[in-house]
């Protein structure tokens, strides 16, 4: 098990992951609880076209992800707003056009396809330091910012009219927030992978959700759920060959699926106990 | 007498459809203002545009002496809003959580909550006798007790006035007695000042000492010291089938 640590891209893979482990279930619980959970797959799928965009221009891919996801969080806003009767159409445009754009991309430069795969579903031998080290300074500096906007981000959650007539600047945190996403999700690509990076936002929070009794409780279980999956996923990707972003989201299903059963179970045996 | 809100020339459409047309209305330190009206007249509108949620087309609004737009002392608000107890029942918050959330502007961005703060989230949950609920899930409670956590949320900053939307709709009539009471109290024992839209005629006229009818996109305002002329009154936003049947809750 220690022989993992001598190897330096597990030493990133499992730093980047333990940061991603964080940030994933941070953000997502707030998406799952505004119901805004389509938009992790919406920008992730900008910020593959951003990395095949990457690729293509010889530029660093994860830097013009994120120009990309960035600037798509910022149109879905502004689309939203444009179509405030039909929310999600802003984020089934935003989808369709990242799904074109990287399409268009990947098929221009035929020998990009190699490199993608790993941005397309996680693959932690590829966790370069400039990676690492990326993901480790941005996913502080959002994990911060979460911590310290917590409380105004719960209230916008609960009650986003209630929070605007308190006094709380639901606009400003809302932009923030936005961004705040298209950042986590380009920065967990290369752990998890553009199409299952959603998986690890929603997945978590759907287990602590089950048990949790109060939101405070919710969030730390969601990373305690996470941090296993990713943590465990990298591992036994590792030793298995597998790719490490299936590993991870498949890891999370199976945490789910024994929250509901060991809930279920002692949910009948106390029915049982008042009999 | 003191103004708390004055409504002044207001018109509002939606769609270039009237709803409001030229509303006036003043709301006096320790009023207890029943706002009804039929369906669509526009009452949740009249205090939507109170609130600054909805901007009037013409006209202004001045809230405790000052122009609404400049107005940014929200902690002196309290807000129950229509069906405030139809959220999402599946979000994990405490009843404690959610009343807390209403001091977050007044503790700031980044600063954490004291315990100065739980004292005010409890004496605020005491008031409506919620207390002893503080950790429990607010979905798991019953519409009246969630009513009554929300209005508890209102009131922690102690504010001077208190806007309550259809506070009724979804509330059995043993919470409904509850409530009224519980309003009354809020008037007459902490001076809170009320504005209220409520389609429950029959008590609202009861209830409150000033009732604001709506009806044809106008507000006609009367002192409800007569009840032969508050039913006047609503024979006329109503139409003449209207009759006011009073209900003792």
């Amino acid at each position: 098990m220690l022989e993992l640590l001598q190897y330096s891209f597990m030493q990133r893979a499992l730093m980047a992951g333990a940061i991603v482990g964080i940030l994933c279930p941070l953000i997502g619980i707030f998406l799952v609880l505004r119901r805004m959970s389509l938009i992790g797959d919406s920008l992730s799928h900008v910020a593959l076209s951003g990395v095949a965009a990457g690729i293509v221009s010889g530029l660093y891919p994860l830097t013009t992800a994120l120009a990309f996801s960035v600037l798509a969080a910022l149109c879905i806003e502004a689309l939203r707003k444009r179509y405030t009767e039909y929310a999600e159409l802003a984020l089934a445009i935003i989808l369709s056009a990242g799904i074109g754009i990287a399409v268009v991309l990947i098929s221009w430069a035929k020998s990009i396809n190699i490199d993608l795969f790993g941005y397309l579903f996680g693959n932690i031998l590829t966790v370069r330091p400039t990676d690492m080290w990326l993901i480790s300074v941005l996913g502080i500096f959002i994990i911060g910012f979460v911590r310290l906007l917590y409380k105004e981000l719960f209230f916008i959650a609960f009650d986003e009219e209630g929070a605007g007539i308190a006094g709380i600047p639901v606009r400003g945190i809302n932009l923030f927030f936005i961004v705040f996403i298209a950042m986590t999700i380009t920065l967990s690509m290369r752990i998890v992978g553009a199409l299952l990076v959603s998986s690890l936002m929603v997945i978590p929070v759907a287990a602590s959700l089950q048990i949790a009794k109060s939101f405070k409780q919710a969030v730390v279980l969601s990373v305690i759920f996470a941090e296993i999956s990713v943590i465990l996923g990298i591992i036994v990707s590792y030793y298995l060959e597998l790719a490490s972003g299936g590993t991870i989201v498949l890891l999370s299903v199976l945490l789910l699926l024994s929250v509901i059963t060991i809930k279920n179970i002692l949910h009948w045996f106390l029915l049982q106990s008042r009999q | 007498m003191v103004e708390l809100v004055e409504v002044k020339n207001v018109s509002f459409g939606y769609d270039g459809n009237l709803v409001l047309d030229n509303i006036n209305l003043i709301v006096y330190e320790g009023d207890y203002i029943g706002v009804v009206g039929p369906n669509g007249s526009g009452k949740s509108t009249l205090i939507k545009i109170m609130l600054n949620i909805l901007k009037p087309s013409k006209g202004s609004v001045k809230l405790l002496g000052r122009d609404i737009n400049r107005f940014n002392e929200w902690e002196q608000i309290g807000y129950v809003r229509q069906k405030a107890t139809s959220f999402n029942t599946g979000f994990p918050a405490t009843v404690e959580e959610i009343v807390s959330a209403n001091l977050y502007p007044r503790i700031g961005l980044f600063k954490p909550i004291r315990a100065e703060h739980r004292e005010q989230v409890y004496k605020a949950l005491g008031i409506v006798k919620m207390d002893s609920y503080g950790r429990r899930l607010i979905g798991n409670l019953s519409g009246g007790q969630q009513q009554r956590v929300f209005i508890a949320r209102a009131l922690v900053n102690s504010p001077r006035i208190l806007f309550l939307d259809e506070p009724t709709v979804g509330i059995d009539l043993n919470s409904q007695r509850e409530f009224y009471h519980l309003m009354e109290r809020l008037n007459t024992e902490f001076s809170i000042t009320i504005v209220m839209v409520s389609h429950d005629i029959g008590v609202i006229t009861e209830k409150v000492n000033r009732i604001a009818c709506m009806g044809d996109k106008k507000l006609i305002c009367h002192k409800s010291d007569s009840r032969p002329q508050i039913s006047d009154l609503l024979k006329k936003v109503y139409g003449d089938k209207m009759n006011l049947l009073i209900h003792h809750h």
